[in-house]
């Protein structure tokens, strides 16, 4: 337990001291508040500035390119909002993933005894964390509109894989895998069943079953039948004829470039977290492990990253809150995420204080969620009796 | 001599996998390295007149950095008074250098931050000594972005010292306050909070208060900073032990001062690497004021693309600009390294 801190601030003095000087402070905040609602009321009267959310219902009259609700320019202030708030969300979790991906692998090669591996991934990490990331979406985008291949002369990055100045091109599923997916769900719901049985058959007779008949169980079923659905209705491919391309799916240039850059900038910050991490775990962990008789891979997965990831959530919980606000940059680059809808929005109706509170709350809502699931999962792999 | 070789030898090819990862590696440097080293020296050009010479040269072209620093580095300043913002920065710099060097002692700090931005303001505004005025919508370029970083850190510091200890403070509405202000702080975009302040702020004040464009966007910036140097000094402040303040209070010392001479400097001691990395993340943030049309570094280098004749050459243009970003970071990193060495150095020797 700490001790009982702050003993200083007034502990002989009567408590009507303490009560007094917050009934000022809050008058104080009061009297702030009421001044500055004040000046707005009375400066939105001046301006004739419409307030109230009655704009929601009328017609935005814009279009946005990327959408995963359907929409078009019939469609209401309040839709496009929540399109964007979609796209947000959308972008950021890719983004969170990737990062997370580029991230392990670049902190890993850090770590590594290789003389060549571990300065390349340190010139990375550097390179990439100290210039602004709005300079490098600005670059990417810079790189993917002007000095890409036109459509028609793209050569192909992998069979069906293009990357032109209208995007990035890629084959599709020709159907909605769905029964895939179910089967999917199924089996790693059958794994995880598995893995807790196998844990208390082990807790009783000491036994372990091998890990892999967990994950075959989770994924041949659900692999047997995307095989079956890719038999039946092929991948829709694309095409590349000369204006453009024909077929398959396609992340625009803004899309690709704010992907991009959120995935490379974040990736360098959470190396630096999971290097850090991996090195706070003392040495004499592994060495005990190994005296254990557990193998290299058994080492790092029972005994190392457990104790790494204890110091790294922390951080990494930040990390990723940062990734979703810095997703508000693609206004920059004229991606239709949340910010930049709202934007639109403020100046085709001039209600800013609406429109830019209501965004603001949403990005609010979306950092308290990733805190609060990061806060559980702290929790989790925390250690028990931990404050 | 063969031992080291041996050893050398192990640490590149000592295992199968270690093997594979030394080739793969050297053969990703065979493969990029020549072409990029094409493109950006041997057929580079460097002194083009004409966007056409620098493409048919075939490699990079720097001329275009030659063509455009100006508006890069000075963004609308007037032409033929460049020389105040050149001397403005080199007042900014030589305050960040001699604090850095260990020539102005931390406590007459804001005496020479008061001195140094009377000075930058004489030269960039003018209106005095026979300067001209220039208004601060025409100001722009690197001493924009310096600026904005300098006085951005100069607000939020002390903003950050207050809240840090009003979070940790006994008076329940006190701390409930401070804590609602740092985590709705932290849990918006800045680019949120630079339109707020810009379509905003104006709205929020008397009617015959007009705030400069300048001010609306490092208000912005320096309260978003001071909640995350807040949390950065307040780890320091958990750092100090409690006995330090009690002992404090034990000599006679006030509370307010058993805080500010003894609690304080010891936290932020401790804080050191945060505090670092709040303010590299606020240089790189500035960036951000292009967004609502500040002229900063960045906004500058896209108006100089703007030019039709020049803009495929947008890769040199940011790879120059990421170069003065890259610069200043490198060294703060560094440079806070250094000092946290210096600091446990003598932790140790006392």
């Amino acid at each position: 337990m700490a001790a009982p801190r702050a003993l200083a601030v007034s502990r002989n003095a009567a408590p009507s001291r303490a009560f007094l000087l917050q009934a000022l402070i809050f008058a104080l905040v009061i009297a702030l508040a009421g001044f500055l609602a004040f000046n707005l009321i009375g400066n939105l009267g001046a301006r004739s500035i419409r307030t109230g959310f009655a704009f929601l219902h009328g017609t935005a009259g814009f279009d946005i390119g990327e959408t995963f609700l359907s929409y078009d320019e019939h469609a209401t202030y309040g839709r496009a909002l929540l399109v964007g708030l979609l796209n947000t969300v959308a972008v950021s979790a890719a983004g969170i993933l990737l990062s997370t991906l580029i991230g392990s692998s670049v902190g890993l090669g850090r770590l590594s005894r290789n003389p060549l591996v571990g300065p390349l991934a340190g010139t990375y990490v550097e390179a990439l964390r100290n210039v602004p990331l709005l300079l490098q979406l600005y670059l990417w985008y810079a790189v993917l509109t002007e000095l890409l291949p036109p459509d028609g002369a793209a050569p192909a990055l992998l069979p069906g894989l293009y990357l032109a100045k209208s995007g990035l091109h890629f084959p599709v599923l020709g159907e909605k895998p769905v029964v895939p997916l179910v089967a999917l769900g199924a089996g790693l719901v059958a794994a995880m069943v598995f893995r807790h049985l196998a844990k208390l058959h082990q807790a009783r007779t000491g036994k372990r079953y091998a890990a892999w008949l967990a994950w075959a169980l989770a994924l041949l079923p659900a692999a047997l039948l995307l095989a079956r659905m890719l038999a039946s209705s092929p991948l829709d491919i694309p095409q590349e004829r000369r204006f453009g391309f024909v077929g398959g799916g396609t992340l625009t240039p803004e899309l690709t470039a704010l992907l991009i850059g959120l995935s490379l900038y974040n990736g360098a910050f959470i190396a630096e977290i999971l290097r850090g991490a991996i090195q706070s775990v003392a040495p004499g962990q592994g060495e005990a492990a190994a005296a254990l008789g557990l193998r290299r891979g058994q080492r790092l997965r029972l005994v190392i990253v457990p104790q790494a990831l204890r110091v790294a959530v922390p951080p990494l919980a930040s990390q990723y809150l940062n990734l979703a606000k810095n997703s508000s940059l693609a206004v920059a680059i004229g991606y239709p995420d949340l910010m930049s809808v709202g934007n639109t929005i403020v100046n085709q109706t001039g209600q800013a204080l609406e429109v830019i509170g209501m965004v603001m709350a949403a990005y609010l809502t979306l950092s308290l969620s990733i805190a609060g699931f990061m806060n559980w999962y702290n929790a989790r792999v925390g250690l028990i009796g931990a404050p | 001599m063969t031992g080291a070789l041996e050893n050398l030898w192990r640490r590149f090819f000592g295992s199968l996998g270690n093997s594979l990862l030394t080739l793969a590696v050297l053969a990703l440097l065979a493969l990029a390295l020549p072409p990029l080293l094409r493109w950006a020296l041997i057929d580079a050009s460097f002194t083009a007149k004409t966007p056409l010479e620098c493409r048919a040269a075939g490699g990079a072209c720097w001329a275009f950095v030659h063509e455009k620093y100006r508006l890069i580095l000075f963004g609308r300043y007037p032409y033929a008074e460049a020389w105040r913002p050149l001397a403005a920065m080199l007042v900014i710099v030589s305050l960040i250098g001699s604090a850095c060097g260990g020539f102005i002692r931390p406590r007459s700090l804001p005496v020479a931050l008061l001195v140094a931005s009377t000075a930058v303001a004489a030269l960039m505004w003018g209106g005095v000594f026979g300067l001209a005025y220039v208004e601060s919508t025409s100001w722009g370029g690197l001493p924009l972005t310096l600026i904005l970083s300098v006085s951005g850190i100069a607000i939020a510091f002390p903003l950050a010292i207050a809240l840090a200890l009003g979070r940790r403070s006994r008076l329940s509405l006190v701390s409930a306050l401070c804590a609602a202000f740092i985590e709705l702080m932290r849990g918006v975009p800045l680019v949120s909070l630079l339109f707020m302040a810009s379509f905003m702020l104006p709205l929020f004040m008397p009617r015959h208060v007009q705030i400069d464009e300048l001010l609306r966007a490092l208000v912005a910036i320096a309260l978003f900073s001071a909640a995350y140097l807040a949390e950065a000094i307040r780890g320091g402040l958990q750092g100090v032990p409690a006995s330090q303040e009690e002992a404090a209070r034990s000599l006679g010392l006030s509370p307010v001062r058993a805080n500010l001479l003894v609690v304080v400097p010891q936290a932020l001691r401790i804080a050191i690497p945060g505090i670092v990395n709040v303010f590299i993340a606020l240089f790189k943030d500035t960036s951000l004021v292009g967004i609502v049309g500040l002229m900063d570094l960045l906004l500058a280098t896209k108006q100089a693309l703007g030019d039709p004749a020049w803009r495929s050459f947008a890769l040199e243009a940011y790879l120059f600009v990421a170069a003065l970003y890259f610069g200043p970071c490198f060294f703060m990193s560094r440079y806070s390294q250094a000092l946290e060495r210096k600091l446990r150095a003598g932790e140790g020797a006392s």
